[in-house]
């Protein structure tokens, strides 16, 4: 990390004193002022120059050009160096000089941005950059923080305010700060904010987002500042009408700024190969140079010294030494062609032309939202075919995010969706449903309809059980409701399942409209029903399930139940049975085809037995040791003897052509993990949804052990039983060799079967720790699949981390929220999901596009091709540059090994930027690889041929009389080329030099083809065989009926809510002002989100689920 | 009807482009180039396309390779070493460091008379014209008849640009060694009584043109070449100033051609220079019959120094230059190679689709 602020005093601790400039100026805090431009026009030119140089390709070709300079060492004149490298420094400050304008554009933006200052008493608009350190600013909603503040006051009651923070670290949810009670009356009073003159000493700018210490002083007290009471910049005030803020530090100093480090410059493998190969070709020369420089004092020696009356050489007695050590350094100049220049140029424009063909990519732009594929960063392509691991998140990035009613079973009897747009049928029923559906329809008019004709007939007709159903599910629920002023309704769920579900019973004439804490309304076929909630039995992880006791209108009380099929099932009533079987015959059938299922029941409750029931919840409620248990105990008492009713089937829809990338991903033998913040078994469900898990698995490891010790000795347990099971479905495989395999970590390769890994947050967080992470990455390579459940984005990271480090893996993550931005930078490759919610992902990613299917084509097509043609260019290029110049060694032993090069100089200066390059780019940007064939457009033959005849040209020209006239030292090969190439012997050689070159490679490639059949060939075969074993990989998970039978149990449901329901807590019973903006009535059950962070203690985050839905 | 939920709804705005109309604009083009699918020739090497290109190029190159062999067969060619180092040879005595100006006779047989032009050559062994130090040691701005360049010759010629304070004019290594021999040719007509009849020795025409009349030029200005070169001096090694190396004025000074032809420097340490041209009489007598000739020598080039060697060579030419055994040979073999390898390559393709065909089978 980079500390910006190089201070001459290293602040220790910061003293601020508020309303008071001229005391804080003796301190010399920096203003709000913010650089990230790196120059201004006078020092462009050289710090840019002293960067460029630093590169060690640009400071190597400086060397040269300065040991040309001396005219012993001289073997070629200066500008065979200076012309290319004045090139390549020139074009680079152009890009270097425009990325910075635009960076003092943005900072412009930023820095002038408005912000309302408390000045002279006054409120004045100001922008931020004046802003001083002891300010006191205002802020309005959704309004950026303008510089690290302390909270003073704000609208809210308590002082309180939310942020989003997402800027900052990434996390999308509020969270809440709170002022000082003394300092939140002073509220908006601007006269009494005004004389405010607290000093606030605290500490020294630092990088740390979550810690702050500091000491209000004010009127004669002292209060102590923490985190809580800090707005740092980069946040956005959300769902606060203002807040009144003391800046702390500014500009520079801020948290922001401190954490903005240089952003990780990504390199590709190719990139550290070429370095590498440079390096070593480097070191070949510098053997070369050695080989000629004795050579050459030897040839002094022996010959050299005889030939003094013609060779002059005034070099003393030892001259043979001295000669040998010039001449080395005149054959570094000469043979440096082997490393040239060009090549680092050659590379960049080869990327950036692959990168216009992914921009340009049809196949990889979302119709739907119109938005193309897009390479941001043009540096890696090639990386691109050789990811080994793809990283993935679940929401938004899988799965649309929508969740769709598919199935339910009522009673014993499917109901099915038909999957057809039907819009006759749809138009029907929105006219007869009209409160609901003319407003769900521009919600979902692209998207899959469930409709089940039979169904609605069913509720026409008012079969009892499928009211009851209906009504359950328009009852039982933690959803919020709000009416806005066109009296649509908006839902506000914490998990998007409860939000389909209650959408559908909604859609088929039980709308659920509000609720109180002690009441649910619900319109049920028209007619409004309140009824009274007496309890809200929550949900939690273990109990799987949620209740909610009511009594409706008639004084009926009734207990409503859905949860986990597997913990329901217990508690029904014996008489279920017959139901029991068929339905659950059912929910493997759902299960089987990847929908997340829910049980439901109900039970009806006498007046007495509720009423003793109710007395034993209080007295389990007032316990003071063991109290959870005690109410779950209760919970329990009363959810038995549930009645049946049926099951629900919702499907989290995955994204368009999710499971066939996959499929081919796999084939590619791309490992992909799935890193998703849902809960397990969402993920599972997910899993199995896009065939990544799969009932043919031979097991499952799911891990959730909450200690170091438990996480370890499940990880054992698991590789015990993988080898286990191995050993025994192929006896004849040694133990102990698996174990020597297992240390290097290539046991993946002998493990036959397929496992699978799910590990929890929790036990991933152990996972992670370094002596249970070998364990766990050995295990997780040798799985086919892994999905991480429950993590954190900086879980996410460590993970990404992990395989990056210990496997040296090519690792790519897609994702498409804040929450992933972490894994896309840590990854080598990090992609966005474009065109979702927010933008934080993609403005981090590498590549963007709309659909996760569109990875395919990224991965093997454009990263296999421009892998391929990088292979190709760095082959073909250091070939032509070999060639070209080992021909100088070959002469050094007929020339005395004097430097005298065989070439003219405007050939050598030419040759690797005007004759040779564009072949060779032409190549490396369009070829395509059909492995050894290779692939002639148009634009292959008009550069080659355009180069031969370029080649020609020059040379004429520069051998022409005229250009001879004009620079008689500079051109003296006068008449060369004509006296040559009017030679037949000339082109009779070339004739013969072009077949005596081709014709081996040619019969060698031949051969190759006939004896070996190509790698194309075998995959061609190989897939044919893969096709013809396992035919189960389909479009649709339909087919595969799964013998064992799976509960397709998930919810992405949180503990807590019942108790905020029943409280009332979140409930704006105050006169909500009309809702003006959507921001206002997104956030505005904020509260609500900050009790249940604290409530579930747990790091889960929980951000994908506190959103709303409008209706 | 419907029951979709959209949980993740939008919070920072739409993406920044609404779909409809700008959606056009954002659709890349389907052009064949920008989506990859130009048409394309994609050589594939089949057994139909390789093996005929081996035979071919096997049927072509072995003809062109006889014809070219024959042809330089035909060539004659004779090389007479003079340098003298062995004491049989007449020119022993010249080796001497003593004897300033030697003349030596050698004679030699022509078995076959050469027919058409000959050319006259003079050829040095284990001389480094190809050094480095050598190569850049001379100033074509001078030798281009730059007046300014003459009197102060480019830094390149040290150590020889400037003698006794003044500007050398050749200046540089090249010009100052250059050679200085005089080689006479004679026939003897008459074995008995030894009577020599001269060989016409043409010195004119032997350097390139434009070298001869655009590269190297004599300093402009009136009055004689003289006068032109007054300022200047003669190379250190040069017996005589640049202006005397002819009598005539169209080969004299920069433009002799003898001077240019050394000034060209040549590649490898062993090399031939044209030195004249001894040109066809008529139709009816051969340039040079077969025969007794003798080759007089004036001795003032010293090559002992550094074990070079000095030969004089009569040549015939033909179309193709000079003789040159080495390209007919090397098409003879590439054809042969090219031929036989269509061969071996049938052969291979023969047997090789036998058994894959049924390895295809079988999978």
């Amino acid at each position: 990390r980079m500390f910006c602020n190089k201070k001459k005093l290293i602040e220790v601790e910061r003293v601020v004193k508020a309303n008071d400039r001229e005391y804080n100026e003796q301190f010399q805090y920096t203003d709000n002022r913010i650089h990230t431009s790196k120059y201004n026009i006078l020092t462009f030119l050289p710090i840019n120059l002293f960067e460029q140089f630093q590169r060690v390709a640009n400071a190597y070709f400086l060397f040269l050009l300065i040991l040309q300079l001396i005219p012993e060492i001289s073997s070629l004149t200066w500008f065979t160096t200076i012309v290319p490298l004045v090139l390549v420094v020139s074009m680079t400050a152009v890009k270097d000089a425009t990325d910075d304008y635009f960076r003092h554009k943005s900072d412009n933006q930023v820095n002038n941005r408005q912000s309302e200052v408390l000045i002279n008493s006054k409120l004045q608009n100001e922008k931020w950059m004046n802003v001083k350190v002891g300010d006191i600013i205002k802020l309005e909603n959704n309004q950026f923080v303008a510089a690290d503040l302390l909270l003073l006051s704000s609208s809210e009651p308590h002082g309180l305010c939310y942020i989003e923070t997402a800027e900052l670290d990434g996390e999308t949810n509020l969270k809440v700060r709170q002022a000082l009670s003394v300092t939140s009356e002073l509220g908006a009073d601007i006269s009494r904010l005004a004389r405010f003159d607290g000093i606030v000493v605290c500490e020294a700018p630092n990088n740390k987002l979550d810690k702050f210490t500091g000491v209000l002083s004010w009127k004669e007290s002292k209060h102590t500042l923490s985190n809580q009471k800090i707005i740092l910049r980069g946040c956005v005030l959300r769902n606060t009408g203002w807040c009144f803020g003391m800046v702390l530090f500014a500009g520079p100093d801020t948290k922001l700024m401190q954490n903005s480090g240089k952003t990780k410059f990504k390199r590709t493998s190719i990139d550290k190969l070429m370095n590498t190969l440079v390096l070593w070709i480097f070191g070949f020369l510098v053997c070369l140079g050695i080989i000629l420089a004795i050579g050459n004092s030897i040839w002094e020696n022996e010959v050299g010294g005889q030939f003094r009356a013609f060779i002059f050489w005034s070099g003393g007695e030892k001259s043979s030494m001295l000669s040998g050590f010039l001449t080395f350094w005149s054959y570094v100049i000469i043979l440096n062609t082997v490393v040239p220049i060009s090549l680092y140029v050659s590379v960049e424009v080869i990327r950036l032309g692959h990168s216009y063909f992914i921009n340009w990519d049809r196949k990889m732009y979302y119709s739907g939202k119109a938005i193309p594929a897009e390479a941001r960063t043009t540096t890696l392509n090639e990386e691109l075919g050789q990811i080994e691991y793809v990283f993935s998140d679940k929401t938004g990035t899988l799965t649309q995010n929508i969740m769709t009613f598919k199935k339910c079973s009522i009673n014993g009897r499917v109901y099915a969706g038909e999957l057809q747009d039907d819009l006759d049928q749809k138009k029907e029923i929105t006219k007869k449903r009209e409160p609901v559906d003319v407003s769900v329809k521009s919600q979902t008019e692209k998207r899959l309809h469930f409709f089940d004709h039979s169904l609605m007939e069913s509720v026409e007709l008012g079969d009892p059980k499928v009211h009851e159903f209906l009504r359950l599910l328009a009852l039982c629920h933690t959803v919020m409701s709000e009416e806005n002023s066109a009296g649509q309704l908006t839902y506000q769920v914490q998990s998007p399942d409860e939000g389909a579900l209650v959408t559908a019973a909604g859609n088929f004439g039980f709308v659920f409209k509000s609720r109180t804490p002690e009441t649910i309304t619900i319109e049920e076929l028209g007619t409004l029903v309140t009824y009274q909630l007496l309890a809200f039995l929550d949900f939690n992880n273990i109990r799987k399930r949620m209740s909610v006791i009511v009594r409706n209108p008639e004084g009926q009380i009734k207990l409503y139940s859905k949860g986990a099929d597997t913990i329901l099932f217990e508690k029904l009533h014996p008489s279920n049975k017959d139901l029991l079987s068929l339905t659950s015959d059912h929910l493997s059938d759902f299960a089987g085809e990847g929908l997340r299922t829910l049980a439901i029941a109900y039970r009806d409750l006498d007046d007495k037995y509720f009423k003793v029931w109710q007395k034993m919840l209080e007295d389990a409620d007032a316990a003071v040791d063991e109290r959870d248990e005690r109410i779950s105990g209760v919970y329990e008492e009363i959810e038995r003897d549930l009645m049946l009713l049926g099951a629900t089937a919702v499907e989290d829809k995955l994204q368009e052509g999710v499971i066939e990338t996959i499929a081919s991903l796999s084939l590619a033998n791309i490992k992909i993990w799935v890193l998703t913040g849902d809960k397990q078994e969402t993920a599972i469900n997910i899993g199995y949804a896009c065939n990544m898990l799969t009932d043919d698995m031979d097991d499952v490891f799911v891990i959730t052990g909450s200690t170091a010790v438990e996480v370890r000795d499940e990880f054992r347990k698991a590789k015990e039983n993988l080898f286990g099971q191995n050993n025994f479905s192929n006896g004849h495989v040694v133990y102990e060799k698996k174990r020597q395999l297992e240390s290097d970590c290539g046991a993946e390769d002998t493990v036959t079967g397929e496992y699978a890994l799910v590990i929890n947050g929790h036990s991933l967080a152990h996972a992670l720790e370094s002596d249970v992470k070998n364990d766990f990455l050995e295990l997780a390579c040798m799985c086919k699949t892994v999905v991480c459940c429950r993590v954190t984005p900086l879980q996410k990271a460590q993970v990404v981390e992990l395989v990056k480090m210990h496997r040296n893996a090519v690792t790519l993550a897609i994702g498409d929220g804040a929450n992933d931005v972490s894994m896309i930078k840590s990854a080598h490759i990090g992609v966005g999901i474009s065109g979702q919610e927010g933008l934080q992902a993609v403005l981090v990613s590498d590549y963007s596009f709309a659909q996760f299917r569109y990875l395919r084509r990224l991965l093997l097509v454009h990263g296999r091709w421009s892998y391929f043609r990088m292979c190709k260019f760095l082959c073909y290029f250091f070939y032509k540059n070999f060639a070209f110049t080992l021909v100088h060694f070959w002469f050094g032993f007929f020339c005395g090994f004097s430097a005298q090069t065989v070439y003219d100089q405007w050939f050598i200066t030419l040759f690797n930027i005007v004759y040779t390059s564009l072949p060779v780019l032409a190549m490396g940007i369009f070829d395509q690889i059909a492995l050894d064939t290779s692939y002639w457009t148009v634009i292959n033959h008009v550069f080659i041929w355009g180069s031969v005849a370029t080649y020609f040209f020059i040379l004429l020209t520069m051998h022409s009389n005229g250009v001879f006239g004009i620079f008689p030292n500079q051109f003296p090969f006068v008449g060369n080329a004509w006296h040559s190439l009017s030679q037949k012997c000339i082109w009779l050689v070339i004739l013969l030099t072009t077949v005596a070159s081709v014709m081996p490679v040619v019969a060698f490639r031949f051969l190759k083809m006939e004896l070996y059949p190509s790698l194309s060939d075998k995959i061609r075969r190989w897939q044919k065989a893969q096709k013809k074993a396992k035919p189960t990989h389909s479009r649709r998970p339909q087919t595969r009926r799964s013998s064992s039978r799976r509960s397709g149990y998930a919810f992405a449901h949180q503990e807590g809510y019942g108790e905020l329901i029943t409280s009332g807590k979140n409930m704006r019973t105050q006169n909500l002002p009309p809702t003006s903006g959507v921001e206002k009535m997104l956030y505005n059950n904020a509260s609500w989100v900050e009790n249940l962070c604290e409530k579930t203690a747990d790091t889960v985050n929980s951000f994908s689920q506190e959103k709303t839905v409008r209706l | 009807m419907a029951m979709n939920y959209n949980a993740k709804d939008e919070v920072d705005g739409g993406p920044p482009c609404a779909p409809g109309g700008a959606a056009k604009t954002r659709r890349p083009d389907n052009t064949a180039f920008k989506q990859q699918r130009l048409p394309a020739w994609q050589p594939i090497l089949t057994a139909g396309t390789v093996l005929p290109t081996f035979f071919i190029i096997g049927l072509i190159f072995i003809p062109i390779g006889i014809g070219i062999f024959v042809t330089s067969n035909n060539i004659r060619e004779i090389e007479i070493d003079y340098t003298g180092t062995e004491p049989s040879s007449p020119c022993n005595k010249c080796l001497s460091p003593n004897v300033t100006s030697c003349f030596c006779t050698i004679n030699f047989t022509l078995e076959e008379s050469f027919e058409g032009n000959v050319f006259m050559y003079y050829g040095l062994s284990n001389f480094y014209q190809n050094h480095r130090r050598y190569v850049k040691s001379r100033d074509d701005s001078q030798l281009n008849g730059d007046p300014s360049a003459l009197l102060n010759p480019s830094k390149e010629c040290e150590p020889y640009r400037r003698s006794e304070d003044k500007p050398i004019a050749p200046c540089g290594a090249i010009a100052n060694s250059m050679f200085n021999d005089t080689l006479e040719l004679f026939l003897v007509t008459n074995e008995s009584d030894l009577t020599l009849t001269p060989i016409t020795l043409k010195k004119k025409g032997i350097a390139w043109w434009t070298d001869k009349n655009v590269k190297f030029r004599n300093p402009p200005g009136a009055g004689s070449l003289e006068e032109k070169f007054k300022d200047t001096t003669k190379p250190v090694n040069w017996h005589q100033p640049v202006y005397k190396l002819d009598t005539d004025e169209d080969n004299n000074g920069f433009i002799n051609e003898d001077f240019i032809v050394w000034m060209r420097t040549a590649a490898l340490p062993t090399f031939r220079k044209l030195y004249r041209l001894i040109e066809r009489r008529s139709d009816l007598h051969p340039t040079l019959p077969a025969g007794q000739y003798y080759l007089n020598i004036t001795y003032n080039y010293p090559v002992h120094s550094f074990d070079g060697r000095k030969r004089m060579i009569l040549s015939t030419i033909s179309w193709m230059g000079g003789k040159n055994p080495f390209l007919g040979i090397a098409y003879i073999t590439i054809g042969s190679i090219s031929f036989l390898l269509g061969v071996v390559l049938l052969v291979i393709n023969h047997k090789y689709r036998n058994s894959s065909n049924t390895a295809d089978i079988t999978i």
